[in-house]
């Protein structure tokens, strides 16, 4: 297996025919309804009602799972984007087809507006062998090369170094993508973003950093935690850096072109703080402990500020609620597909360790 | 022609550069060549692929992963042994971690060269560890080559290699030379090389104490047929070859520049009891448990394996 041409075996299931896209897409671009074992193409974020259809699709694959985590079928937790949409969708809408993204323990919306089949991805949540990492990483490790994808994370701050080093790989081999790091506001303190904003800045590399700040790393309050801010880090490694409402799909994605744009064409990183908030809890295991660090008066307040229907207003509720039924049969679909995803076989619980195929001892003598 | 050590990883590294176009290297002073093995290398390739970096260890090995994951196969070079200590997370969270989470996506080539590792003879305890072990145990492929040519095949191997691998060149060894009259060739990871054969005790010996193995068996010739096996390669450790050297000899002593416990002295004595025919107490030669190496040379001496205590077990074995 070489790096960056990832395994062409794919699982021996496949996912349901979907419905058809809405519209053609543009070149170098697919629908996000693509069959699930199809070559992956980087979902088409190009106009309004695809980055609605975009929006509501995240949000529910997100509804979706917090469903499955309550009953028992996706173990473990999750750490739910519902919320932060906006931030997923107006950054990847900036995207062409090379370019990568690191993105972190809150990463389905990433993964999921870059094209990820939520087929694979429910699957992958389920820890069943039709999931886009086989059923091996789970919600914090989904990954996908094929579409630049290179895997959220489960250390806070870490995609970030890996997003410079994509970048400064593609530039030299003379591509001019562009590499996005997602982060909260809980990686700013991690000594290891500072090095790669540093590094990125130095050797002008064609980073975008998206600090998505939802206010809280975990349950430490950003103000209580971040010395200066976010875009004053930035500004001192001599990065633009822009502040912008994170609930607003089409003022993150016309900063983000601007940035993308610059940094395509040598003119270095960019940093974008989206100011954002999650709805739910930091994970799915908060629910069950009554924690009280947000007020409630907090959370309704930025439950107002929505992102969808924001975007719905702006292609009419008609055809949202047309887009909508669209999302709720493909997640569906989706659904059952992961469900009928066989669970893999214990015997293969080592498989994959190793690209060169080395078996490791097992723990015990026969 | 006459090779020393420094100089085997040297060409190791011109020669991958100049086979693979994916090859690159990242490190502190590599420009200049602080450390050696970097040594004129930028003027030959040219500062797109012999990168200079800031003193940003953690940002600069993560950036080795984003880049492997994008077509490229660094090497990093790292002037100080400890400074592994920084880059755990990097190396094992990230770069080795990365094939199994991602399902078999990708493996992540990078190659960690770590010159001068442990004792310097003088440079104290933020300088002076040799944890190799701990790689090991993480299941990071791991090599210590004990010879020039060794070390140039080996680093060829690591290089080539579609997963993470450490290769440490142990400050004690640098100083080897080498008459080779053959070509340099790659080694194989995952193979061990007897170095002298015997028939009373196997001697597994690890970097740099592969030297002070030979020397004492010679020493010892008269007494004991002493076995010099040297792993080469730690993880995969070649546990089927050591199997065959202790069907000889059914005899076993390690010496290991090892903290005593969990080292891989530690592992090689579990495993041979467990698997293989043992007709004596094993015995193993290890730094103490926990060892940080004090400044004084006679204290960072007194905590690393020496050549007494390695008498003293071969003779205790064959009692």
């Amino acid at each position: 297996m070489t790096p960056g041409a990832p395994a062409g075996t794919a699982p021996a299931d496949s996912a349901p025919a979907d419905t058809a896209p809405v519209d053609t897409a543009p070149a170098g671009t697919a629908p996000d309804t693509s069959p699930a074992d199809a070559p992956p193409a980087v979902a088409a974020l190009d106009t309004p009602e695809r980055r609605y259809r975009m929006l509501r699709l995240i949000r529910s694959f997100e509804e979706r799972a917090l469903g499955l985590v309550k009953s028992g079928v996706i173990t473990g937790g999750i750490h739910p984007y519902i919320g932060q949409e906006a931030v997923a969708v107006g950054v990847c809408a900036a995207l062409g087809p090379a370019d990568r993204l690191a993105s972190t323990h809150r990463g389905h919306g990433h993964v999921l507006a870059r094209g990820l089949d939520p087929a694979r991805m429910l699957a992958e949540l389920a820890g069943r062998v039709g999931g886009s990492n086989r059923g091996r990483g789970g919600s914090m490790h989904a990954a996908d090369l094929r579409l630049g994808i290179l895997g959220a994370n489960g250390i806070v701050g870490a995609g970030a170094p890996i997003a410079v080093g994509a970048a400064w790989a593609d530039r030299q081999a003379g591509s001019d993508a562009v590499a996005v790091a997602f982060f909260g506001d809980g990686a700013l303190n991690q000594g290891v973003l500072l090095e790669s904003l540093n590094l990125a800045a130095m050797w002008r590399l064609p980073v975008l950093f998206v600090c998505e700040n939802n206010g809280y790393a975990t349950t430490l309050p950003a103000g209580t935690a971040v010395a200066g801010s976010a875009v004053g880090r930035a500004a001192a490694f001599g990065i633009p850096a822009t502040e912008v409402d994170g609930m607003d799909t089409e003022a993150v994605r016309a900063a983000a072109e601007e940035a993308v744009a610059r940094a395509r064409n040598g003119g270095g990183p960019a940093f974008l703080e989206c100011r954002t908030y999650r709805f739910e809890g930091h994970h799915t295991m908060e629910r069950l402990m009554k924690l009280h660090y947000r007020t409630p008066e907090e959370v309704a307040a930025w439950r107002e500020r929505d992102p969808l229907p924001r975007a719905a207003a702006a292609i009419g509720a008609g055809r949202a609620a047309a887009l909508d039924a669209e999302v709720d049969a493909r997640l569906a679909a989706a659904e059952e597909f992961a469900l009928a995803s066989p669970h893999p076989d214990p015997a293969g619980a080592a498989d994959h360790l190793y690209a060169s195929g080395l078996r490791p001892r097992a723990g015990a003598v026969a | 022609m006459r090779l020393s050590y420094t100089k085997a990883l040297n060409r190791a590294l011109a020669d991958e550069l100049d086979t693979d176009p994916a090859v690159c290297v990242f490190g502190e002073d590599i420009g200049a060549g602080m450390a050696g093995p970097t040594l004129g290398l930028l003027d030959r390739f040219g500062s797109e692929r012999i990168v200079d970096t800031p003193l940003s260890e953690q940002a600069f090995t993560a950036m080795a992963v984003g880049a492997a994951l994008a077509g490229r196969r660094p090497v990093l070079e790292f002037q100080i042994p400890s400074l592994l200590f920084l880059v755990f997370e990097q190396l094992v969270n990230q770069a080795h971690k990365f094939s199994l989470m991602s399902g078999g996506q990708s493996g992540v080539p990078l190659t960690c060269l770590v010159p001068g590792s442990g004792s310097r003879s003088g440079w104290a305890g933020q300088h002076s560890d040799h944890p190799y072990s701990l790689f090991a145990h993480s299941g990071v492929k791991t090599v210590v080559p004990a010879t020039p040519t060794d070390a140039y095949g080996l680093l060829r191997s690591a290089i080539q290699d579609p997963d993470p691998v450490v290769v440490f060149a142990p400050a004690a060894a640098l100083p080897v030379r080498e008459t080779v009259t053959w070509d340099l060739a790659p080694v194989p990871l995952g193979r061990a090389r007897v170095h002298r054969a015997g028939t009373d005790v196997t001697l597994v010996a690890v970097g740099h104490l592969v030297h002070d193995a030979l020397a004492v068996a010679e020493e010892l010739a008269g007494e004991i047929s002493v076995e010099v096996f040297d792993p080469r390669t730690l993880y995969p450790f070649d546990w089927a070859a050591l199997g065959e050297s202790l069907e000889r000899t059914g005899r076993l002593v390690v010496i290991d520049d090892s903290n005593r416990s969990c080292g891989i002295g530690a592992e090689v004595l579990a495993t041979a009891a467990e698997e293989f025919r043992l007709i004596a107490p094993p015995r193993r030669i290890t730094r103490p448990d926990g060892t940080v190496l004090p400044f004084a040379p006679e204290l960072d001496r007194a905590l690393q394996p020496d050549r007494e205590q390695l008498r003293h077990a071969l003779r205790a074995v064959m009692k």
